[in-house]
């Protein structure tokens, strides 16, 4: 809570704090977080879909008391919704309220156009609401999520950003931020983030965790779901890992598939409940398919093998 | 001009000022060169400023335990998961020299083995001006004379000069491609699309305020991305460094394209073909290819592509080309289970094969038929002139 949190002194501190947020970090990405918040510099968070990700940034936000600000990347971004953008309705409402009250013909047009670019009709999107932060209070935690949807063009511009953690707007000069965000960008990996922004950040690869640490996290994510279960879906998971999948489940999957068994009311894996949920873990058809040949019996069967 | 790294780095981390005072500053500097160079050795791509935040990480975090140090290394020197087991490798050998049998270990060991000179640190943005705009006249002396003739000529039958002939022209083939709308918007001549409220404005000013002239904005066309996958297996050795060629020249001529070799196994080469030299490019793309002139797993290395990258990310919308003669060890079953894959989430799949020009060609080879279905074009590729006209069918 404190304004200081980013002063944690030790790794496992910032480890049980996080954890004091519902986010359990292994010792890797605990060491790559605590490093980045001591090193001021942005964390690059790269692996496969559903392995937790972007819930660092949110855990990491919930703990400081920053402000989360997350920009979602897509084919196309542009600086009118990463950075900001005028309020024009609102722009071309005043210059006819200016008109009306006759201010252009009593020569006033100069202060007029002043008027228009002021931060009154600015819009501030998240790049520039993360620099442009009060002093007071803990520093805004940016997530930029999906990197690797964007354009090659945007990462160059993004780069200059997290360079400098300043932005320029032409109409009403330079920003910079007095203490820097703390930065989480996540990618997929659908395409190599650039060298040079990589550069510029620290960098995890995050991984599936371990079985016990999986069920950790689900038991955590859903209070109150019975251990059994927990451990059961976890060794499901980590079997369907194993079938070679379209789309291997991830954490995101587990703690689903928990919570749709959960509400059926199941306490235990059974072939009946893995029939009518199997929806929340396996999101192919082809995935369903195989899952089904290789037989759901022998599925729940390993699964309680692997509870132990 | 090349200072010594070690000055740079103290330079370095000494502007951040992140050490705590008490902390002894060589120590972790001397360590974090020594390991770079280390990993240098391995061959990660580590730069000097990685190395400089390794440093600074082992301040914060200490050189006397292991496992913090191991994940700091992580996090400052590593950018690729396919890294990690060099790493891993390199940091055993790093800490068995490091690690502290009691706080007053020697620095001396580690630095000995940070000073051998074998690789400056490699500032590889290969800044040497780009000579690759060939003489003009020369250009069309050679588009007129032998190039001309050679069009038609099968690259199997072609002499070694004839080759090299036909892959100076191919370094000229320019590839453009099928465009698709764009989220950005650009003004547009005829009120059309959305209004354009920031031009509007902007006009208005011009007019006291009123808004006379509104102004539009249409969405922006831009090139779908292009995603070569070259067969480099034995059976298409006539054929594949020619193809090779027409890869790099798309890849070098255009924005938005990915290059990759298939064969036993599937290999990513956009990055080499990168180079604008073309026999550099090459030979960087065949180097890093190691299964050139081998068996084909088709089917196994589209799936590879699939999981890795198509589905993903990489072949949604875009125009897909597969040069190939459709030679497959594998299961047929397969190949048309990941071309059908492929085939949902690219925008068009083309199929080039060099063998399809051949009189009375019948797609008989069995990964051939069981991919034809998911294919929307189907393209000769064993000359010149027959790549000229993929470069034509790409763009449609």
């Amino acid at each position: 809570m404190s304004s200081s949190a980013t002063d944690v002194a030790s790794v496992a501190d910032l480890q049980s704090a996080l954890g004091a947020h519902s986010y359990l970090a292994d010792d890797g990405l605990a060491t790559a977080v605590f490093l980045a918040l001591r090193l001021e510099r942005p964390l690059l968070l790269e692996g496969e879909p559903g392995t937790g990700k972007t819930e660092v940034a949110k855990a990491l936000a919930r703990w400081t008391g920053g402000e989360l600000l997350r920009l979602q990347c897509y084919e196309g971004i542009d600086v009118s919704q990463a950075v900001y953008e005028w309020d024009y309705t609102r722009q071309l409402l005043h210059l006819r309220a200016a008109e009306a009250a006759g201010r252009f013909s009593q020569g006033g047009a100069e202060a007029v156009t002043d008027e228009l670019y002021t931060e009154r009709f600015l819009v501030r999107r998240p790049l520039l609401a993360a620099l442009d932060h009060p002093d007071d209070g803990p520093a805004p935690v940016l997530l930029i999520d999906e990197v690797d949807r964007a354009d090659d063009e945007f990462e160059a511009f993004l780069l200059e950003i997290l360079s400098d953690y300043a932005v320029t707007i032409p109409e009403l000069g330079t920003v910079v931020a007095t203490r820097p965000p703390v930065v989480i960008i996540t990618s997929n990996r659908t395409r190599d983030v650039h060298d040079a922004l990589k550069r510029r950040c620290l960098y995890h690869w995050v991984e599936h965790p371990s079985f016990e640490r999986e069920i950790d996290i689900v038991r955590l994510r859903v209070p109150g779901v019975a251990e059994t279960l927990a451990r059961q879906v976890a060794g499901a998971v980590a079997e369907l890992r194993g079938q070679g999948l379209y789309k291997p489940p991830g954490v995101a999957e587990s703690i689903d598939w928990v919570r749709s068994l959960a509400m059926l009311g199941r306490r235990d894996l059974d072939d009946a409940g893995v029939e009518a949920t199997l929806g929340s873990v396996v999101k192919y058809r082809e995935d369903a398919e195989r899952v089904r040949e290789a037989g759901v019996g022998a599925l729940v069967k390993a699964a309680v093998q692997r509870a132990g | 001009m090349p200072a010594d790294p070690i000055d740079l780095l103290r330079v370095a981390v000494a502007g951040d000022a992140g050490l705590p005072a008490e902390f002894d500053e060589s120590r972790p500097l001397a360590a974090a060169v020594a390991f770079g160079r280390l990993l240098r050795r391995a061959e990660l791509d580590v730069s000097v400023d990685s190395v400089a935040a390794f440093a600074e990480a082992l301040g914060v975090v200490g050189l006397d335990r292991r496992n913090p140090a191991y994940w700091s290394g992580r996090a400052t020197l590593v950018r690729r998961p396919e890294d990690l087991d060099a790493y891993d490798r390199a940091f055993a050998a790093f800490w068995s020299e490091v690690a502290p049998p009691g706080p007053g270990a020697p620095a001396r060991a580690e630095v000995a083995l940070a000073l051998d000179d074998d690789d400056e640190a490699p500032d590889v943005d290969g800044g040497d001006g780009g000579d690759d705009d060939s003489d003009p006249a020369l250009t069309m002396a050679v588009r007129f004379s032998a190039a001309e003739a050679l069009r038609d000529k099968d690259f199997a039958a072609c002499t070694l000069d004839e080759r090299d002939e036909l892959h100076r022209a191919m370094a000229r083939l320019r590839v453009g491609g099928a465009t698709r709308r764009s989220r950005r918007r650009v003004a547009a001549r005829r009120p059309e699309g959305r209004p354009d409220l920031r031009a509007t404005v902007r006009a208005a000013l011009r007019t006291e305020g009123e808004a006379v002239q509104p102004r539009w904005r249409v969405p922006a066309d831009k090139p779908r991305r292009l995603v070569l996958l070259v067969d480099v297996s034995a059976s298409m050795e006539p054929y594949a460094r020619a193809l090779i060629r027409f890869a790099h020249a798309a890849v070098v001529g255009r924005r938005r394209v990915e290059a990759f070799t298939l064969g036993t196994r599937l290999t990513r080469v956009t990055r080499q073909l990168g180079w604008r030299d073309p026999d550099g490019a090459i030979a960087a793309a065949a180097d890093s290819v190691p299964d050139w002139s081998g068996g084909t797993r088709l089917g196994d290395g589209l799936r590879r592509f699939n999981d890795r990258w198509g589905a993903p990310g990489m072949a949604r919308g875009a125009v897909v080309v597969l040069l190939s003669d459709g030679w497959d060890r594998g299961d047929p079953a397969v190949l048309a289970e990941q071309m059908a894959r492929l085939h949902r989430v690219a925008h068009r799949v083309v199929w080039v094969n060099p063998l399809k020009a051949a009189p009375g060609y019948v797609p008989l080879a069995q990964g051939m038929a069981a991919a034809l279905p998911y294919v929307d074009a189907f393209v000769e590729g064993h000359s010149l002139a027959s790549i000229e006209h993929v470069a034509e069918v790409i763009a449609a």
